[in-house]
């Protein structure tokens, strides 16, 4: 499935800086990502865990407190960080597309759908509106809308809760972006309605070759639907690989404490775990790793030095010191 | 014989809904001040056929005359005549063009402004908020009427330049309501994804958030349309409004203050009484316009 490189993300670090300059939130904190085409990732983590911050990093949507310090974001071979604001708008939408967090409130009450699903290629590829407006109309058929003929000229409160959903998956592939960026986009939906729309997502990206990277603290939508996951603690990635391996074997004590608190069909009636304290404050982060006043099997050295990160396999990597003996010769140091 | 009263008699006063006696023209279309509105309007347009003289020309052999059903009057001046013997229902007739042509265009330069700026600062935010809102306080501190006049006083008395005056004195209501409405606008999911979706932000302004705040600017329109009325007439009243012999129903009240005191007092009441007329029926309309419009009012 992973065919080059879509996207790489360097080293990269997004901070929010207060007025006066004294307060420093590390939001993102020397993020390396990697993404071929068509891969889907997956990022978790809890609240305040940087996610979102991540994914406005992307599309270089961040308030105006928030600043990308450090790092490199190549996208199919340009660096978007070199990128004019007015380029920059060229290649949301166009090449990379993404899906808020409440879609159902994500469209405009006064415009018909079809004006919505054809805004983007108006905007990118300057249709006129006759062909916009077909387009609209096979974009509403690839997503599964009965009758899209009628449809198109419908408004949104002539829609259904899962519609609207969908209608909300066209526009973000209507000018067929490479990458499809996801920010929690089922947290608002209920179960059924979630899985249809997973599934949804999941045939779209085969059909059109799209990468996905899903935000989302649930780690049962990642097992479903993701290739690679990455889990994002304080800022930081603190484990990343594939997700059956990360899965079956997980390196880092924070990635196992998530997974322990899965419930699962198969353990008879074991307590979950959970995770004791608190997150750290992002402005007043300890000096060792992040993780280490809530990590079960924190060392001395855990609290005077933050690890780096180490490579475990190929494509795999976590940010702990239990990981440093299995880590790859190449990359130690 | 007893007979068991059934229960729906002693329940039915307690379910039945209250009549809505009070709200009656928040609830229901407020038929007669429209009416009222479109009967000004229909007079305004056909002054000159409806006008039996020349709102302009007097004759002194006639001044001074009562209306129709005092002592001394006649059905030829049917509202009497004022001090240089001008037909009086003439003027009003006349008066209600400049009245009408004044109130709405004056109201639609506000307007146009006001939105234009409460939209540009409520959008962009940083400095351009910034200069738009201290504006917006600056021109608030000044009181609206003496800061009219001294508009009047600097660019001269004219028609145009009152529509003009009137424009410029009362927009900031605009611009400050407007970008209110831009503010909560712009946390909303559809204004994101345009942003995500890669929109300009001159296409997200004209296409997402004008349309969603026309219908608070209109309401405010009709509102406006009293105020500013009344805002006319007081210039007109002072002397810096529209220019004689144009009959302005401001001025028609000032040419006949000083004759109120002897007993000529259809030279003031009867213009009062129009301008009365109309402002209310602008403001009843705006508050049907209002709940009618508001999202949050409507449930009410």
């Amino acid at each position: 499935m992973a065919g080059q490189t879509l996207l790489s993300l360097e080293h990269l670090s997004t901070h929010y800086v207060s007025q006066q300059g004294t307060r420093v939130v590390r939001a993102v904190d020397d993020v390396t990502l990697a993404l071929g085409a068509g891969e889907t990732l997956g990022i978790v983590g809890e609240s305040g865990s940087g996610k979102t911050t991540l994914a406005l990093t992307m599309m270089r949507l961040l308030p105006p407190a928030a600043h990308i310090v450090s790092g490199r974001m190549m996208f199919e071979g340009e660096d978007l960080l070199k990128k004019s604001d007015e380029e920059m708008r060229r290649v949301r939408g166009k090449r990379i597309a993404m899906i808020l967090q409440d879609p159902m409130a994500s469209l405009n009450p006064l415009f018909s759908i079809g004006n919505q699903v054809a805004e983007p290629i108006r905007v990118h590829e300057g249709a006129s509106p006759r062909t916009a407006w077909q387009r609209a109309v096979q974009l509403l058929k690839s997503v599964r809308i009965a009758s899209p003929e009628t449809r198109v000229s419908q408004f949104p409160h002539e829609m259904s809760g899962g519609m609207r959903q969908r209608i909300v998956g066209a526009i973000g592939i209507s000018c067929e972006p490479r990458l499809l960026i996801a920010d929690e986009p089922t947290t608002s939906l209920d179960l059924t309605i979630q899985a249809q729309y997973l599934n949804l997502l999941r045939d779209l990206q085969r059909e059109h070759g799209l990468a996905l990277i899903f935000i989302t603290h649930n780690l049962g939508i990642v097992a479903k639907m993701c290739d690679q996951l990455a889990v994002m603690y304080a800022g930081r990635v603190v484990e990343q690989g594939p997700v059956s391996r990360i899965f079956n074997a997980p390196t880092h004590p924070y990635t196992k404490a998530l997974l322990g608190s899965i419930p699962r069909m198969t353990d008879g009636g074991e307590r979950l775990t959970a995770i004791e304290g608190q997150p750290p404050d992002l402005a007043n982060l300890p000096v060792g790793c992040a993780f280490a006043p809530r990590c079960p099997s924190v060392m001395t050295r855990c609290r005077a030095e933050a690890p780096p990160e180490f490579k475990t396999e190929p494509g795999r990597s976590a940010r702990c010191w239990l990981a440093e003996p299995l880590a790859l010769r190449s990359s130690a140091a | 014989m007893t007979v068991i009263t059934p229960p729906e008699t002693t329940i039915a006063p307690a379910i039945r809904t209250p009549r809505p006696t009070a709200f009656w023209r928040l609830k229901g279309f407020p038929l007669i001040p429209v009416l009222i509105l479109v009967f000004i309007a229909l007079v305004a347009i056909f002054a000159d056929v409806l006008a039996p003289y020349d709102p302009t020309i007097g004759s002194l052999a006639r001044r001074f005359r009562p209306p129709f059903w005092q002592e001394g009057g006649s059905m030829a001046y049917l509202l009497g005549t004022d001090h240089v013997g001008r037909d009086v229902l003439s003027r009003l007739i006349y008066g209600a063009r400049v009245s009408m042509v004044v109130g709405i265009t004056a109201v639609l330069v506000a307007g146009g402004i006001g939105t234009l700026l409460g939209i540009l600062s409520g959008y962009l935010g940083g400095w351009a908020d910034q200069v738009v809102m201290r504006l917006t306080d600056t021109w608030l501190a000044l009181p609206a009427l003496t800061f009219a006049i001294f508009l009047a006083a600097i660019v001269g008395p004219s028609e145009l330049n009152i529509i003009l005056i009137l424009g410029l004195v009362y927009w900031t209501r605009y611009a400050r309501v407007i970008r209110g409405e831009v503010l909560s606008l712009k946390q909303r999911e559809f204004v994101r994804l345009a942003i995500v979706a890669g929109c300009s932000s001159r296409t997200i302004m004209w296409r997402h958030i004008l349309p969603n705040v026309i219908n608070s600017a209109v309401v405010l329109a009709t509102l406006m349309l009293g105020v500013v009325i009344v805002t006319e007439a007081s210039l007109s009243f002072l002397g810096v409004g529209v220019p004689p012999p144009k009959p302005a129903w401001g001025l028609m009240m000032a040419d006949g203050k000083k004759g109120l005191l002897v007993g000529y007092w259809w030279l003031t009441v009867m213009p009062g009484l129009c301008i009365m007329l109309m402002v209310l029926s602008a403001n009843l309309l705006g508050d049907w316009l209002r709940v009618k419009l508001d999202p949050q009012l409507r449930q009410l």
